[in-house]
C-alpha cells in the first residue's frame, strides 16, 4: 500500500449516513431534521417498500426545491394508506385525484403555477404501477408529450396490491397475481406481454428519465435532485417491493430490491432527451434464482416441480438487462 | 374542526393512530461480542478501540485500549494477534490488520508522552508482585490504577522479563520495552530489581496483604541427547539472554537449533544475525504441526533460516550431528523410520520448552504443584489465601499476550480478595456471526500490509523486522473494521424504516425505537451492517 493519501470511510455511501463524512456530505435521510412527508401512523403493511420509496423520494425533492413541493397524488395504495379519512399522513401539499387522471392534475397545478407566476414551486405527480402504466397511461403520455414541468414519479410494486394483487400492465413474466391463471395455463405472468415504462418515457425524449429503487437511497436521492435540476416533463421509476403481493418477508423489503438490481432483472439508468446518459454497475452478481426465491409469487418455478426453463428465461432477460444497458462494464471490457 | 377551503385533512393527523399495536415482535439494539475481543487473549475491547480511533481521536482510542492492556506497542509487535485470526472482514476480502493500528497507537503514545494518571483513591492495601515480565507488570499496572501500593521484585536488573531476554531486538526494539514500563514506573510501582525472591514466606512477612506470583518459566527442558565430549550443546533461553546481555554465545558457522516453537526460531534467527553461514531448525514433526507461529517461519525462512522437518537428534558429536528421519503415523504422531543421516554443526542449541523454576514456593505447602505449573483457582489463587500466580508458572498458553491477561485477571481479583468480595465477571454476550452481518454495506478495500525490511537485508543485524503503518494507513486499517455487534451509526436503521418509527439521538446517541409506530417489520435488522439490532417477541 503504496499509496498514503488513501481517502477510505468504512461503509462509504452505501449506508445511509456515514458519521466519518462531514454532515453536509450526508443523505438526506440522514438528516435529523429531514422533511418525514410521509410520517408515522400510515396504514401499509408491515414493512412496505412503497411507504419508503415515497418517503426517500419526497425528502429528496423538498430539499432539492427548499420545501416549496405540491405533490398529486393518483389513487392506489400510496394514496388508500396514507389518507384514510379522517387522517393524513403527508407533512407536504398533497392533493388527491382519481386512479387515471394524476398526470393530467399535475399539469393542471403546474399550468396555475405558471399563470401565478410561482415557478419555485415545483410540482410532483407520484402514483403506483396501476395507475401509471394503466390507467393513468394516456394523461401520463400527454403530459410528456406537451412537456408539463412535472417530475412524475411510478413507485412500482408490479401488480394492483391495493385491491387484492391483480396482474398490471408492470407484471414481470412468470409472477403469480390473482388473476395470471386467466391469461394462460401456468400460474404466472406470460412472457412477451406488459410495458416498460421507463422506455417508452425515453421514446417521448422529455429532458429525463431514470430508474431507482429502495436499496440504493443515494442513487434514489440524486435522482430526484438531478431532475429538479430540469424544467419540463421528467419521470422517475422506483422499484419498491411489496411484502403482501410478493409473498415475501417484511424483513426483506430492501433485500430484495438490492437482489433485483444485482441479478440484472431491474436496470438502474438514467436518461436525457432519449438517451441513456449512465447506468449503475452491478457490484456483487448474483443469478437471478437469488432474487426469486425469496419470493412466494415466483414459487411455482421451484415446486412441485423445478422449471428450469422458466428460470432460464427469467435469467436470459436479466443478461439482456446486463448487455443493454452497461450493468457490467468491467466484464465486458474483458470480452 | 374548521378547515380552510378544499382541505380535508391535518397534516401528520395520521400520529393519532399507533400502528405499533400490530407488532407482534420489537427491535432492540445490542451489544454482542465481536469475534476479535472475544479471541483476544488480553481481554482487551479491540472493536472499541478501533472504533474510537476510525474518527482519529487516537488519544481516546489509546486510552481505551489500555484499560485493558498497558503495553499497545509491545503488543503490536509481539503479539500474534489472534483476534486477526478470527476477523470477520477476513470472510469478506481480509482480515482487519488490527496489530498494526495497535502498534500505530502504541507508539503514538510513547511519541506523545502520553501518562496514565492515577485516579483511584489510596486503598492502603499493599500487594507484592514476584516477576516484572509481562505478567506482573501487567497485574502491577491494573493493580495501581485502582489504588493499591504495588511492589515488584524480580531477580534480573532490568524489568520485562521474557520480554527483554527471550525476545530479539529485531521483533522488539528496546527503547519501546523500556518506554512501556517506564510508563508504569511513572504510575508510582515500586521496582526492586537485583532482588531474587528465594522464599515467598519472608516476602510475606514483610507486610504484603497479597502476592502474586509471576516468574515465569525460564528452565531450558532437557532431552537425554547422547554426544560426544567435545559436543556443543546450548540452551536455547540461555542463548536468547547472553544475547540480551550483549554476550554473544560463539555458536560457530553452522547453528542447529533443536526444536519446532516460536524459541527455536528466534534463536535461529539470532544465530544468522550473530554472523552463523547455515542456521538450521530440526524438528520431529512437520511445519504444520510445528507450534511455532506461521509468520515467524516465513520471515525465518525468508532470512536463509532453514527447516529440516520429521527429523530428530540421535546423537552429537564436534562438529557432526545424526539425525534420524521420521514419518508421520495415521494419527499424526512422528515415528523414527530407521534412517539415518549425518549433519555438519558447530553447535546444538536446544529449544525444547521451558520449565517453571518451582523454588520459591518450596516452603508454602499448600500451593499444590500438579505436572510443573503451579495450580490455581479459576479466580488464580493458589492453595495458600492472599498468594495468586500466574503466566507461564500456571497452565496456559505461553504467550505474552497470555501473560498480560493473567495480570489483569489476577489484578482483579486480588483486588476483590483485598475487600472481602468476590470478582464476578461480566456474562458474555452472544459472540457475533459472519452470517448476522450485512456485509453488503461496507466499502471494499484489502488490507493494508506493513512494509517489512528485505529478507537478506535484515538477517544482518538486529534492525527491526517489521516496520509500523503512517498515520493514514493506520486509519484506513481502522475503517475497515466492521463494528460486528456493535452500533457505529451509520444510520441505516434511521432510513429504511418504512413507518419513521426509529428516532435518531444524534452523533454518538445513538437511536431510540419509536414502539408506538413500529409494525415490526424487522427491516432495520436486516438492514443493520453490523448485526447490532435483534428481533425479540412481544409479550402476548
Amino acid at each position: 500500500m503504496s499509496d498514503t493519501s488513501v481517502k477510505f470511510y468504512q461503509v462509504g455511501s452505501f449506508a445511509v449516513g456515514n458519521r466519518l463524512l462531514p454532515a453536509a456530505a450526508g443523505s438526506v435521510q440522514s438528516d435529523m431534521e429531514r422533511t418525514n412527508a410521509l410520517t408515522s401512523g400510515h396504514r401499509a403493511c408491515q414493512g412496505c417498500g412503497e411507504a419508503l420509496g415515497a418517503r426517500y423520494a419526497m425528502d429528496a425533492a423538498m430539499r432539492a426545491a427548499d420545501d416549496k413541493v405540491i405533490a398529486v397524488n393518483a389513487t392506489g395504495c400510496l394514496e388508500v394508506f396514507s389518507t384514510p379519512y379522517p387522517e393524513s399522513s403527508w407533512r407536504i401539499a398533497w392533493l388527491h385525484s382519481l386512479f387515471g387522471n394524476a398526470p393530467a392534475v399535475a399539469t393542471g397545478v403546474a399550468a396555475a403555477l405558471r399563470a401565478k407566476g410561482r415557478s419555485d414551486i415545483r410540482v410532483i405527480g407520484q402514483g403506483g404501477d396501476g395507475a401509471t402504466v394503466d390507467i393513468g397511461f394516456g394523461p401520463l403520455s400527454g403530459m410528456f408529450e406537451r412537456n408539463d414541468d412535472v417530475l412524475y414519479i411510478c413507485y412500482d410494486n408490479e401488480a394492483y396490491m391495493n385491491t387484492g394483487v391483480q396482474r398490471s400492465g408492470a407484471t414481470p413474466a412468470a409472477a403469480r397475481t390473482a388473476t395470471t391463471q386467466a391469461v394462460g395455463p401456468e400460474p404466472g405472468n406470460i412472457f412477451g406481454q406488459g410495458k416498460n415504462v421507463p422506455r417508452i418515457a425515453m421514446a417521448h425524449e422529455i429532458p429525463y428519465v431514470a430508474t431507482a429503487t429502495v436499496a440504493d437511497l443515494r442513487d434514489l436521492e440524486t435522482k430526484v435532485a438531478r431532475a429538479m435540476e430540469f424544467r419540463g416533463a421528467r419521470y422517475l421509476h422506483v422499484l419498491v417491493p411489496c411484502p403482501l403481493g410478493w409473498g415475501s418477508q417484511s424483513c426483506d423489503t430492501v433485500k430484495i430490491a438490492r437482489l433485483a438490481t444485482q441479478s440484472g432483472l431491474f436496470p438502474v439508468f438514467e436518461a436525457e432527451r432519449g438517451e441513456v446518459v449512465s447506468s449503475t454497475p452491478i457490484r456483487q452478481k448474483v443469478g437471478v434464482e437469488e432474487y426469486l426465491k425469496l419470493q412466494s409469487r415466483y414459487s411455482h418455478l421451484f415446486s412441485p416441480k423445478r422449471r428450469d426453463d422458466v428460470i432460464d428465461k427469467l435469467q436470459a432477460a436479466a443478461d439482456r438487462n446486463i448487455k443493454r444497458y452497461n450493468l457490467m462494464p468491467e466484464e465486458a471490457g474483458e470480452l | 374542526m374548521e378547515q380552510p377551503f378544499a382541505i380535508t385533512l391535518q397534516v401528520e393527523s395520521s400520529l393519532a393512530n399507533h400502528t405499533g399495536s400490530w407488532r407482534v415482535e420489537r427491535p432492540q439494539y445490542v451489544n454482542l461480542m465481536p469475534p476479535c475481543n472475544n479471541a483476544c487473549p488480553a481481554g482487551e475491547n479491540v472493536q472499541k478501540w478501533l472504533y474510537t480511533a476510525e474518527d482519529g481521536s487516537y488519544e481516546e482510542a489509546w486510552r481505551a485500549l489500555i484499560v485493558e492492556n498497558p503495553f499497545p506497542a509491545i503488543m503490536g509487535r509481539v503479539c500474534y494477534h489472534p483476534c486477526q485470526t478470527v476477523c470477520s472482514r477476513a470472510q469478506l476480502d481480509e482480515a482487519v490488520g488490527i496489530n498494526s493500528v495497535e502498534r500505530f497507537l502504541g507508539d503514538l503514545a510513547i511519541e506523545k508522552g502520553w501518562s496514565i494518571p492515577v485516579t483511584a483513591p489510596s486503598t492502603g492495601f499493599k500487594v507484592l508482585i514476584i516477576g516484572a515480565g509481562p505478567t506482573g507488570l501487567s497485574a502491577a499496572y491494573h493493580l495501581r490504577r485502582m489504588g493499591h501500593a504495588v511492589t515488584i521484585r524480580d531477580a534480573a536488573d532490568l524489568a520485562g522479563g521474557m520480554m527483554r531476554f527471550g525476545i530479539p531486538k529485531y521483533r522488539l526494539p528496546r527503547n519501546i520495552l523500556n518506554a512501556e514500563i517506564a510508563r508504569i514506573e511513572d504510575m508510582g510501582v515500586r521496582f526492586q530489581m537485583n532482588h531474587r525472591v528465594d522464599n515467598v514466606q519472608d516476602a510475606i512477612d514483610d507486610g504484603f496483604d497479597a502476592v502474586f506470583l509471576a516468574v515465569g518459566a525460564q528452565i531450558g527442558k532437557r532431552a537425554y541427547i547422547p554426544a560426544g565430549e567435545a559436543a556443543r550443546i546450548l540452551d536455547a533461553v540461555n542463548v536468547l539472554h547472553d544475547v540480551a546481555d550483549g554476550e554473544a554465545p560463539l555458536l560457530g558457522r553452522r547453528v542447529v537449533v533443536y526444536g519446532g516453537g516460536n524459541t527455536a526460531i528466534d534463536v535461529a534467527r539470532t544465530a544468522k544475525r550473530l554472523g552463523a553461514d547455515e542456521a538450521m531448525i530440526v524438528y520431529r514433526r512437520t511445519r504444520e504441526k510445528a507450534p511455532a507461529n506461521d509468520t515467524e517461519i516465513q520471515e525465518a525462512i525468508e532470512e536463509g533460516v532453514l527447516m529440516k522437518w520429521l527429523s530428530t537428534v540421535k546423537h552429537a558429536d564436534a562438529g557432526v550431528l545424526k539425525i534420524e528421519r521420521m514419518e508421520l503415523d495415521e494419527k499424526g504422531f512422528p515415528q523414527p523410520t530407521g534412517e539415518f543421516e549425518e549433519l555438519e554443526a558447530d553447535s546444538l542449541v536446544l529449544a525444547l520448552g521451558q520449565e517453571v523454576d518451582l523454588s520459591l514456593i518450596n516452603n508454602l505447602p499448600d500451593v499444590e504443584v500438579r505436572e510443573g505449573t503451579v495450580h490455581v483457582d479459576s479466580n488464580m489463587m493458589t492453595g495458600r489465601a492472599g498468594i495468586f500466580a500466574g503466566g507461564d508458572m500456571v497452565p496456559a498458553e505461553r504467550t505474552v499476550t497470555t501473560g498480560v491477561g493473567h495480570g489483569k485477571k489476577a489484578a482483579r481479583n486480588i483486588d476483590a480478595w483485598l475487600r472481602k468480595e468476590k470478582f464476578e465477571k461480566e456474562p458474555i454476550p452472544k459472540v457475533v456471526e459472519y452470517s448476522d452481518l450485512n456485509p453488503w454495506y461496507y466499502s471494499d478495500a484489502p488490507h493494508a500490509v506493513r512494509p517489512r525490511l528485505e529478507g537478506a537485508r535484515r538477517a544482518s543485524n538486529f534492525d527491526e523486522v517489521v516496520q509500523g503503518l503512517d498515520e493514514s494507513t493506520a486509519l484506513y486499517e481502522a475503517r475497515r473494521c466492521m463494528s460486528c455487534g456493535n452500533c457505529f451509526e451509520c444510520d441505516n436503521c434511521f432510513g429504511v424504516c418504512p413507518d419513521n418509527a426509529v428516532i435518531k439521538l444524534g452523533p454518538g446517541k445513538g437511536f431510540e425505537f419509536n414502539l408506538d409506530y413500529c409494525k415490526g417489520c424487522g427491516i432495520c435488522v436486516t438492514e443493520c451492517p453490523s448485526g447490532s439490532i435483534i428481533m425479540i417477541p412481544e409479550k402476548s
